[in-house]
Formats: structure tokens, sequence, C-alpha cells
């Protein structure tokens, strides 16, 4: 087990300097850094100095991956390449535009997006479950029928819909909870409510029907058949024996968004103004901030492959047939 | 000639893409078995109905890609050179003139006769008192708005929606007499065949759907021309024109960024899972690096660098249709480069299954060419994954736009879709009083397209294979981050 978990790992490594590749290629060659100062210091009256000055201050002002002026080993050192890319192994990400430690920055914003996408992924796994199986119980009828069409409803709306409604309904028409906002301890719930329910309602339709599909496949095989000739009451065959093996599909798409939550939601949060690492994303997007994007585009690959590990691991734990090797 | 055509790309790509179906359904109805899940389709009754709505969105956007530049009038006769307006209009502008022209002041609330803020006027004997002045186009041929407006409004619906159904007798007689003509039954026989829904194809219920359009589309002719049937913006342009020039950048995203993504996605998974070996080895690596980026954040970073490169090079661009144009293209393309990976793993699959059949064995046997084993035993074989992909990914990337242009990394401000409307309205819901329509307006059209499109997605899927549930559900986790 640990053998094959250490393995992984290693998988892991050539996927990420991947990523990286790509972000440097994306970040640094397309468009050159001075490319870069020019759009961000105007288009128009820009000076030499002025760009330069701007290089320097953000050590832009290397070659890209080979500097000759310098000796040894130094002459990869000291490019952007290795300082600005290569050091977000280590996880240094480097400064902002405003001079903040990214990873600071992103060590305190990660805990309000898990305020909101735990409970969202909680209670929605939870909810959409209940209702899959609500629906396959009663399958072939009209609850059933309706259910599918409510589910198939539900997916044609925009998630920005769910949310600029909700707000309305429940903020602005009914006074019930703040619109938007933050608070620290457990002032933060009441702000939390309103992101949670909006967020679990807007993903209910694709989810509730995918989950539907995967039970009503199990409810074909064959174990099914012998459990009722059995004698066994619709309800336990439903409950103990077809939910327990439907665990691994679910499983799949389950556990691999486990380590994303900590990048939050992206909309949700912005529309809310609560101060995680999602509406830390759009900020950087809106004033353009390359730092930072690329920072969340190495962080966001390396949660999701820490994903897949754990999803292969959870494997094991709902199927004793899986052994990882 | 008084209008100079113009070709943008992505107008040059739907044109190859309708050629491609045009093809394709010709290649189809040639062949018989390819013929019976297409059958399969057509008897389902929401699938049918579905298809009926998502044809009036197609050819709407279909008008609205044939783009040229009017000539400016000039007077001076000596010059004979014709000088060409920088504004692109398309074949649909100009049958829509009246939406665009009827430009108003600022807001206005659905079917209004006055503007929605108060302004200050003055009277003739030099008082002033603040009012809420007249609309410059909506309901302006009514001279007592107060007494005659009901009556105007009605009186214009139901000629409408007569209007519309003496279209639908018309179109459905013809049809009934084409069908008895066909079966050699006759048409009484035919209709009420229809009627009790004993026919194969459920003529019924898309004759309903089609009554219900039809009228909703007389009224909408009727009354649009006089009112502003969903309001105006803030710069007073009529909503409904913005909603329904909204359709073609849905489309255009939803079909290209397909079209653009599937050969890649064909040729590196087929050749995966048939080669296998070091082949595979190498495409895995590419689809699961690719994969592991968030796609929201991989398309931020994309379309951010984008956007430097397109101001740092404003003379690649000669007129603002052009760039907002290739930067929808470009969109498609990273959206493709992000929504790729699932359809490749997936057919790289189905290719690893399909390389152990008999006849492909026998093929290799017979020294047939590896070229030509896939493209004559395994594209044929997969198309059926490809199809449903297609038409599944189509939703998804509808809704897709309206997130990304909310994020600010979607189409060009200049270009008007579901998601710059969206953005646009936002912010108004919190004015008072509060501004509704235009969001009212982008909801229920975007809404009606991703349904319709979802419900044809899945007598697609099952009339074709109805195993692969998997596919939608990928493509919509990456819209839902």
């Amino acid at each position: 087990m640990l053998n094959y978990i250490i393995r992984r790992m290693f998988y892991a490594i050539p996927i990420l300097i991947g990523v990286n590749l790509i972000t440097f290629t994306l970040f640094f060659v397309v468009n050159t850094p001075d490319d870069m100062a020019r759009m961000q210091l105007g288009i128009k009256r820009v000076t030499p100095e002025a760009i330069a000055k701007w290089k320097q201050e953000r050590g832009y002002d290397k070659p890209l991956v080979f500097n000759s002026a310098e000796e040894g080993v130094q002459k990869f050192i000291r490019t952007i390449f290795f300082e600005k890319s290569a050091a977000m192994f280590a996880f240094n990400f480097g400064r902002a535009d405003d001079g903040r430690d990214i990873a600071h920055e992103i060590k305190t914003r990660m805990l309000p997006s898990l305020a909101i996408a735990l409970p969202v992924f909680l209670l929605g796994l939870v909810a959409y479950i209940t209702f899959a199986l609500v629906m396959v119980f009663f399958r072939a009828t009209y609850i059933d029928f309706w259910g599918v069409v409510l589910c198939v409803a539900l997916m044609s709306i925009s998630s920005l819909f769910y949310i600029i409604g909700g707000q309305f309904l429940i903020s602005k028409l009914w006074h019930l909870v703040p619109i938007s906002g933050f608070g620290s301890g457990l002032d933060a719930s009441k702000f939390l409510v309103l992101p949670v329910v909006i967020g679990v309602i807007s993903g209910a339709g694709a989810s509730t029907r995918w989950y539907r599909t995967i039970f009503l496949e199990e409810m074909g095989k064959d174990y099914v058949r012998t459990a009722r000739a059995k004698g066994l009451p619709e309800t336990i065959v439903l409950f103990r024996h077809v939910l327990r093996n439907a665990l691994i599909p679910v499983l799949t798409g389950a556990v691999v968004v486990i380590p994303l939550l900590f990048l939050g939601s992206l909309i949700a949060e912005s529309f809310f103004g609560i101060p995680g690492l999602g509406s830390y994303t759009i900020d950087a997007i809106n004033s353009q901030d390359f730092a930072v994007v690329r920072a969340m585009v190495f962080l966001g690959s390396f949660l999701y492959i820490i994903g897949l590990i754990l999803t292969d691991i959870s494997y094991t734990l709902v199927d004793p047939r899986i052994r990882l090797e | 000639m008084p209008f100079k055509p113009v070709i943008l790309w992505t107008d040059a790509l739907i044109y190859l893409l309708l050629v491609l179906v045009i093809i394709f359904a010709w290649h189809i109805r040639r062949n018989e078995h390819l013929l019976v899940p297409w059958r399969r389709v057509g008897q389902s009754a929401s699938g049918m109905m579905a298809l009926i709505v998502l044809a009036l969105f197609v050819s709407i956007g279909l008008l609205d890609t044939v783009h040229f530049r009017p000539a400016i009038e000039n007077n001076s006769s000596t010059n004979i050179e014709k000088i060409y307006g920088v504004q692109v209009l398309s074949l649909f502008d100009v049958i829509v003139t009246p939406l665009r022209k009827n430009v108003e002041k600022t807001y206005s609330a659905p079917f209004a006769t006055h503007l929605y803020t108060r302004e200050t006027i003055e009277l003739s004997e030099g008082r002033q008192v603040r009012e809420f002045p007249r609309l410059k186009f909506g309901g302006a041929h009514l001279d007592n708005p107060e007494i005659q407006f009901t009556t105007d409004v009605t009186w214009r619906a139901v000629v409408g929606v007569g209007f519309g159904l003496f279209v639908w007798c018309v179109f459905v007689a013809s049809l009934v007499i084409l069908l008895a003509y066909q079966s050699g039954k006759k048409f009484i026989q035919t209709l009420f065949a229809i009627l009790r829904s004993e026919t194969e194809v459920p003529w019924n219920a898309m004759f309903i759907m089609l009554a219900l359009i039809l009228s909703l589309l007389g009224s909408a002719l009727m009354l649009s021309t006089h009112y502003h049937i969903f309001g105006t913006d803030k710069v007073g342009q009529d909503v409904f024109y913005q909603s329904l020039k909204s359709i073609r950048t849905g489309l255009v995203i939803g079909t290209l960024t397909t079209l653009i993504m599937l050969p890649f996605a064909l040729l590196l998974g087929i050749m995966a899972g048939y080669f296998r070996g070091w082949v595979d080895d190498v495409i895995q690596y590419i689809y699961t690096t690719l994969s592991s980026i968030p796609s929201v954040l991989l398309i931020a970073a994309a379309v951010l660098m984008m956007q430097v490169y397109m101001e740092i090079h404003p003379e690649l661009f000669d007129t603002i249709a052009v760039r907002a144009d290739l930067r929808l293209l470009f969109l498609c393309i990273i959206l493709g480069v992000t929504s790729w990976t699932g359809l490749c793993r997936l057919l790289r699959g189905e290719a690893l299954k399909l390389r152990e059949m008999e006849y492909i064995q026998a093929a290799h046997a017979f020294g047939v060419s590896h070229w030509r084993i896939i493209s004559r035993h395994i594209l044929p074989n997969v198309m059926h994954i490809v199809l449903i992909a297609t038409v599944m990914d189509f939703s998804g990337l509808v809704l897709a736009e309206a997130v990304l242009s909310y994020l600010g990394v979607g189409v060009d401000p200049s270009m008007i879709s579901f998601g710059t409307m969206i953005n646009a309205a936002r912010l108004e819901m919190a004015r008072e009083p509060m501004v509704w329509w235009a969001l009212l307006s982008s909801f229920s059209f975007m809404f009606t397209l991703v349904l319709s499109a979802n419900l044809f997605a899945d007598a697609v899927q099952n009339a074709f294979n109805p195993r692969i549930k998997t596919l939608s559900f990928v493509n919509r986790k990456v819209v839902s981050q």
C-alpha cells in the first residue's frame, strides 16, 4: 500500500513538470515580460526605462531559460524559468503585483473558501444521493418521471441565475440573511447559509440525474435479483445492497474533487464577497496580475493530482477486491 | 454593389460545419443501417419538440452569420469608388432593422410608453416639471397611451397569434397531404391517425409545439415593431434584439468548439488505443497533463495572454467586429483544448476494445495498412460516441460561455452574448427601482436554448447508446468549478 502510494507520487512529478512547462510557455513565451510591462503601464506612453524598472521590481529582468552572463550552474539558475516557474515546486510563488507574498495569501484565504465549499460538497452529496435513491425507489412511476424532468430543467439554468435569483429572493425580498460579506468565527455562519444553499441547489440537477443512472444500472445486476428472490423487502435491497455497491462509481466522482475544495468557487465567492481563493483568482484576472493566476494554475493541478491519488486509495477502502500493487 | 460581403473566421467555420452536416446527412440517407438510430430519435416526442425549437434558434443563428459591410452613401458624384462602412452587419440585422435602430435614451420597462426615469421637461410657458417623458419609439404611434394602450397591445397580439396560426394551418395541411400521398391513404385517415397519435413519428406533439412557436413568433413580430417587448437597457438598446443576437454567440461556442477539438480527439484517441506502446504513453501523458489543470484557470490564463497580445498588436484587426470575432474563435479553441481530453480518453478505450475484434484481426492478416484499418474499420465504429459527445457537450458549452464572460475571460465586451448581457444586468438588480427585464430576457432565451439542447441530446443518446452516460457529467463539472 505505502509502496503504491509512493510510486503514484513519482508518477505525479512528470505531470506537474508538464503543467509547469505549459504555464511557463503561456506566461513568458507567448507574451514576453516586455509585453506584460507595456500592458500594465499603459500601451501608448511608456518609456523603455519604465519597462526596465517594472521588470526589475518583479525580477523579470533575466533571460528566459539560459543566462550566458553567469558562471556554471548559475547559467540556469539565474533565469526566469528557474526563479519564477521551477520555484513553484517548492511552493515559492513570489509576490503579487501589490507586493504581498502569494503563498501567505493562499494560506489565509484557504479557510474561507473551505468554509463554503466543504458544506456544499457534503450536504450536496447527501442530498443528491437521497433524491436519487427516492427516484430509483419509485422508478417507472410519475414521481420518477417528473423527478427527471425537474433535473433536466435544473440542469438547464446557468449557475449565475441561481446566485442572482437566490440573492434577490432571500436577501433582498425577504431580508433573511445579508446579501454578501464575511465574518469571523460563529459570526460567519449567517453569511454562509445563502451561498451554501444556492451551491447545493445549483448542482442538484446534473448530480442527482447522474447518481440515478448509477443506481439504476446497479439495479439491473444479478445479485439484486437474488436478493429479491430471497424475499428481502425492496428497501433493504436498495439501501443495503445497491447503495453499497454503487459507492465505487460515486467515489470516483466525489473523492477527486475534495482537494479542489480548497480553491473555492470563483463565481459564488465573487458574488457573495467571500475573501477566499476564488475571489482572489477573480481579482487577479480582472487586474491582470499574472503571477497570481500562474500560482493558482499550478496549485489547482497539484490539488487535482492529489485528488486522483486519494481516489485510488479510497477504492481499496470500499471494495476489498481491489488491491493496489 | 451596395454592400461588401465579409466572411469572418467563425462564419467560414460555420459554413464548413454546415457543409459537413449536409454531407453527413446525405451519407446517412443512403445507408439504411445508419438511418435506424435516427429513426429512433424521430420517435421521441420530447426530442422532436426540442428539435423544432433548436431549428428556430439555428436558423436565427445562420441568418446572423451572413455578414457584410454596407456602403456609405456619398453624394459627390466624382467619386466612383464606393466607400464601405466599418460597421459589420448581418442579414439578420437587416431583417430586424426596426429593433436595431429604435434606440431610446435609457431604461424603459417592457411594453412601456414612457421612460423609466424622470426627466426635467420644459413646458411651453417656461415652467419646468419632472416627469417620465414619452419614448421615441415604444408606443409612439399612440396619441393617448393611458386609454389606447390595452386595446392596442391586445389587438396586435391577437392579430399576431392569428397570423401565426394561419401559417401553421397552411403548413400542417400541406404536410398532412404530403404524408397521405406517401402512405397512399386518404387525407382524413392520415389526419385522424395523427390526432390519435398512431403515427410512428410523434406528429401531433410536433404540431402542438409548432403552433406554440408560430403564434409566439407572430405576436412578437406584431408587437416588437411598435413596442420594446423586453424593454431597453441602459443606453436604450432593445433587449429583445440583444437576446436574439446572443443566440449566434451561444451556438458558435457550442458547435465550433467541438468542431475544432474533434480532429485532435479522434486522431489521438484512436492512435493511442490502436498502436498502444509508446504512442499510447505519450498521448496519455498529454491528456493527463492537460486535464489536471482546472479548466477555468487554464482558460483564464490563456485568455489573459491573448488579451495582452491583442492589446499590444492592435494593427492586426481592421474592424471591431473582426477583433471580437477572433476573440470568439480563440475562446472556442481554448475551450476545445480543455474539453477534448474526456472524449479522447473514451475513444482510446473504445479503440483498445475494437482492435481485438476478429474483423480487425482478419484485416491485419490480409495485410491491410494501419491507416486503412483505422479509417475503414475503427472510425465508423466510434462515430456514435463522437456524435453523442457532440450533442451532450453543446449545452454545457453554452452555459460555460455565460460564466466565463462574467469572469471577464469570455467573449469580447463589444460582442452581444448571454454572458455579457447577464454581466451588464446583474448590477441593475441593486438599482432602485429595480431593472429586471434584461435578466428575465436572457434567462428565458438561454433556458429555452439549453433545455431544448439537453432534451435533444437525451433523445440522441437513448437512440444511439444508452450506456454512455458519464460524458455530460464530466463536462458539467468543468463549468461549475
